[in-house]
C-alpha cells in the first residue's frame, strides 16, 4: 500500500500535514505525537520581525468550531532559523514553512533567510484575516495575489505553495493566478471570517471584533472550494478546513487534494494528527486502494 | 511531562449554587503541583475546546477539580456521573512557587471560583505561617471547611451574610493583615488590587491569570498576557497564559 504522495518534486511519507498556527512548530505537541509520523509539518506563520499579535480575547468558541484573531505573533525569522528549524530537522518529517509579512519586502525578506535552510516548502500567508495590515490584502485581489506570488518565485529556493483565504467571490480565479504566477502549489482554505457577541456585556467577544473561523462546521465549505480550485488548476493542492479524522481527510483528497492538513482538530484533540494517518490506512484496506494517488481528485 | 487520557470519575458532586466538584482517577495527579490546572475535553462534537480547569486538590492517585457552571462546557461536565469517562490533558502551566513561603508569613487569596487551587496550595505550605482569604458572593459558600482544617481562614462576603462585608481587600484592611508574600487566583479586579497592594507595601505576590485557551499547551497562542520582560516564545512580552503561566510575579504581568 502507498499513501506517498508528491509535490513539486518534494516526496511526503504520507498526505497529512499540520494547519499552520494550530501545531507550533511542533515542540507543544511532540509529547503526543511522533513527529516522524507526520507527512509534514507546517509551521505556525514566521515574518521576518518579532510581531507582537493583537491584544487579547483572541479566541474563542463557537457552535461546532472556533474564532481566532491571533494576529500572527511570532518571534521573527531569526529565532525561528535557530530554534524551530533545528528542533524539527531531529525528525523524519518535511518541514514546511508559513511565511507572512506586511508588504512585499517582507514576505521577499523572509524567503530570502529561508533560501539557505534545510526546509523543504514555503507556503505563503495571504489570506490571514486578522491582520491590518498586508496577509490578506495580498488574497483577495488577483492581481496583487499574481504580483506577490512573482515576486516570491524569483528568490524562493523551495517549492512556493500560496495559501488562499475562502473571503473571496471566486477562490477559483485566485487559484488561476497564482498558478499563473508561477505558484508549485495551493493550500486552502484559510479561516473564514467572523463574529461572536457578548450579549451580557454587549460587546465583541475578541478584541480584534473579527476572527477566523475554523473547526468542523466550516468543513462543507472548504471541500467546495478544494473543488473548484482542483477543477480549475493543476498545480497540487493542500487542502483544509475543518478536518478531524480520516473520514474528513478523504473527503478532501476525493475532491481533488493531493496533501490535507489537521488544524483546530489538534486542540479538541492532541493526537489528532496520527489518528487520520491511521485512518486512511484503514480506508485504504477497506476500499482495496493500493496508492493514495488513485483517489487524489477521482470525484469529478 | 503531560499526560492525555480518557480517565474514570470515582465522584461527582454540587458543593454550592452552580458549582461542582469531581474526583477524577487519573495518572496526571501523580505529576500535578499547586496551581497548575487540566484541559478537560467535552463529548459533545459542537463544543470543540478543552475547558481548562484549576487543580483544587490531589490525593491518592486522584485529582479534584472543583468549577463554576459558566457555559456549555461546563454545563455538560456538572451532568456527570460516577463510572463515567472523562478525557483529560494536565498537569498544564507553572503552578505556583511554593518555596517562597518557606519560613515567611503568607497569604493565601482565592476570590470566586478562584478559590479552588488554594487548598492544594494550602496543603503544600503545611506547618508554614499561613493564612486564607476566601471571598464569596455571599453566604453560599464552599471549600471553607476544607480550608479550616489547613490554616487560619478568613472570609469576606460581597453581601456580608459571612465574615467581613466587601472584598478581599477590605478583610486585609480590616483585620490588619500582614505578610511577606501572597499567593493569589481569581478575577481580574481583585488581581489588580493584590498587585497594587503589593508594590505599595513591599510584598511578593504571585497571581495565576485566567484567559481564554484553545490548545493548553503554548501552541496556538491565544491565551497571552503582557509582561515587562521579554516573553520565551516570541520573545515579544506576550507570556502564554498556558505554559509561561498561569502562575506570574504580579510585578512582572501587566493587568
Amino acid at each position: 500500500m502507498n499513501t506517498s504522495v508528491k509535490i513539486a518534486g518534494v516526496e511526503f511519507k504520507n498526505p497529512v500535514t499540520t494547519a499552520s498556527g494550530t501545531f507550533g512548530s511542533g515542540m507543544e505537541y511532540s509529547q503526543f505525537v511522533d513527529l516522524s509520523r507526520l507527512g509534514a509539518v507546517t509551521t505556525k506563520g514566521v515574518a521576518l520581525t518579532p510581531w507582537q499579535g493583537n491584544p487579547t480575547i483572541r479566541v474563542t468558541e463557537v457552535y461546532g468550531g472556533m474564532l481566532n484573531a491571533i494576529g500572527l505573533q511570532n518571534p521573527g525569522i531569526d529565532v525561528f532559523c535557530e530554534r524551530d528549524i533545528p528542533f524539527l530537522k531531529k525528525y523524519d518529517t518535511k518541514i514546511i514553512v508559513n511565511v507572512c509579512g506586511k508588504t512585499v519586502e517582507e514576505y521577499v525578506g523572509v524567503v530570502e533567510k529561508l533560501s539557505e535552510q534545510p526546509v523543504d516548502m514555503l507556503e505563503i500567508n495571504v489570506s490571514c484575516p486578522n491582520v491590518k495590515e498586508g496577509a490578506i490584502a495580498f488574497g483577495q485581489d488577483a492581481k496583487a495575489l499574481e504580483n506577490i506570488t512573482r515576486e516570491i518565485k524569483k528568490v524562493a529556493k523551495q517549492p512556493v505553495i500560496m495559501k488562499l483565504s475562502p473571503n473571496v467571490t471566486k477562490i477559483a480565479d485566485m487559484a488561476r493566478a497564482a498558478e499563473a504566477a508561477g505558484a508549485d502549489a495551493i493550500s486552502l482554505i484559510n479561516t473564514i471570517t467572523g463574529m461572536k457577541i457578548d450579549i451580557n456585556r454587549k460587546t465583541f467577544v475578541l478584541a480584534n471584533k473579527t476572527g477566523g473561523m475554523s473547526g468542523p462546521a466550516i468543513k462543507p465549505v472548504a471541500v467546495r472550494m478544494v473543488y473548484e480550485c482542483a477543477q480549475a488548476v493543476k498545480i497540487p493542492i493542500i487542502g483544509m478546513g475543518g478536518i478531524s479524522c480520516a473520514e474528513d481527510a478523504i473527503e478532501f483528497i476525493l475532491a481533488g487534494a493531493t496533501m490535507v492538513a489537521v488544524g483546530a482538530a489538534n486542540f479538541t484533540n492532541p493526537f489528532a494528527t496520527v489518528e487520520v494517518i491511521d485512518g486512511i490506512e484503514d480506508y485504504m484496506k477497506r476500499q482495496n486502494v493500493a496508492d493514495i494517488n488513485e483517489l487524489i481528485g477521482a470525484v469529478r | 511531562m503531560q499526560i492525555c487520557e480518557e480517565a474514570k470519575l470515582i465522584e461527582c458532586n454540587e458543593l454550592s449554587t452552580g458549582i461542582f466538584e469531581m474526583y477524577i482517577k487519573t495518572k496526571v495527579a501523580s505529576l500535578a503541583k499547586p496551581g497548575q490546572f487540566v484541559m478537560v475535553y467535552p463529548k459533545d462534537s459542537a463544543t470543540i475546546l478543552p475547558r481548562p480547569i484549576s487543580i483544587c486538590e490531589v490525593s491518592d492517585g486522584e485529582l479534584r477539580l472543583v468549577y463554576r457552571v459558566q457555559g456549555k462546557g461546563t454545563r455538560e461536565f456538572s451532568l456527570y456521573k460516577e463510572g463515567e469517562t472523562v478525557k483529560i490533558l494536565g498537569p498544564l502551566g507553572n503552578g505556583f512557587p511554593v518555596e517562597a513561603a518557606k519560613g515567611k508569613k503568607a497569604i493565601l487569596i482565592g476570590g470566586g471560583i478562584g478559590v479552588p487551587p488554594v487548598l492544594e496550595l494550602a496543603k503544600a505550605l503545611k506547618g508554614e505561617d499561613v493564612t486564607i482569604l476566601a471571598g464569596y458572593r455571599n453566604s453560599d459558600l464552599f471549600l471553607d471547611e476544607d480550608f479550616k482544617k489547613q490554616a487560619t481562614l478568613e472570609i469576606a462576603t460581597e453581601d456580608g451574610s459571612v465574615g467581613v462585608k466587601g472584598n478581599v481587600m477590605d478583610v486585609i484592611r480590616e483585620k490588619n493583615l500582614k505578610c511577606d508574600v501572597i499567593y493569589a487566583c481569581g478575577p481580574m479586579p481583585m488581581l489588580r488590587a493584590i498587585k497594587k497592594y503589593a508594590e505599595e507595601n513591599g510584598v511578593t505576590a504571585y497571581i495565576s491569570l485566567e484567559e481564554r485557551m484553545a490548545c493548553g499547551v503554548g501552541a496556538c497562542l491565544g491565551c497571552v498576557c503582557k509582561t515587562t520582560k521579554k516573553d520565551s516564545h516570541s520573545y515579544v512580552n506576550n507570556a502564554r497564559v498556558c505554559t509561561e503561566g498561569p502562575v506570574f510575579e504580579a510585578s512582572e504581568v501587566e493587568i
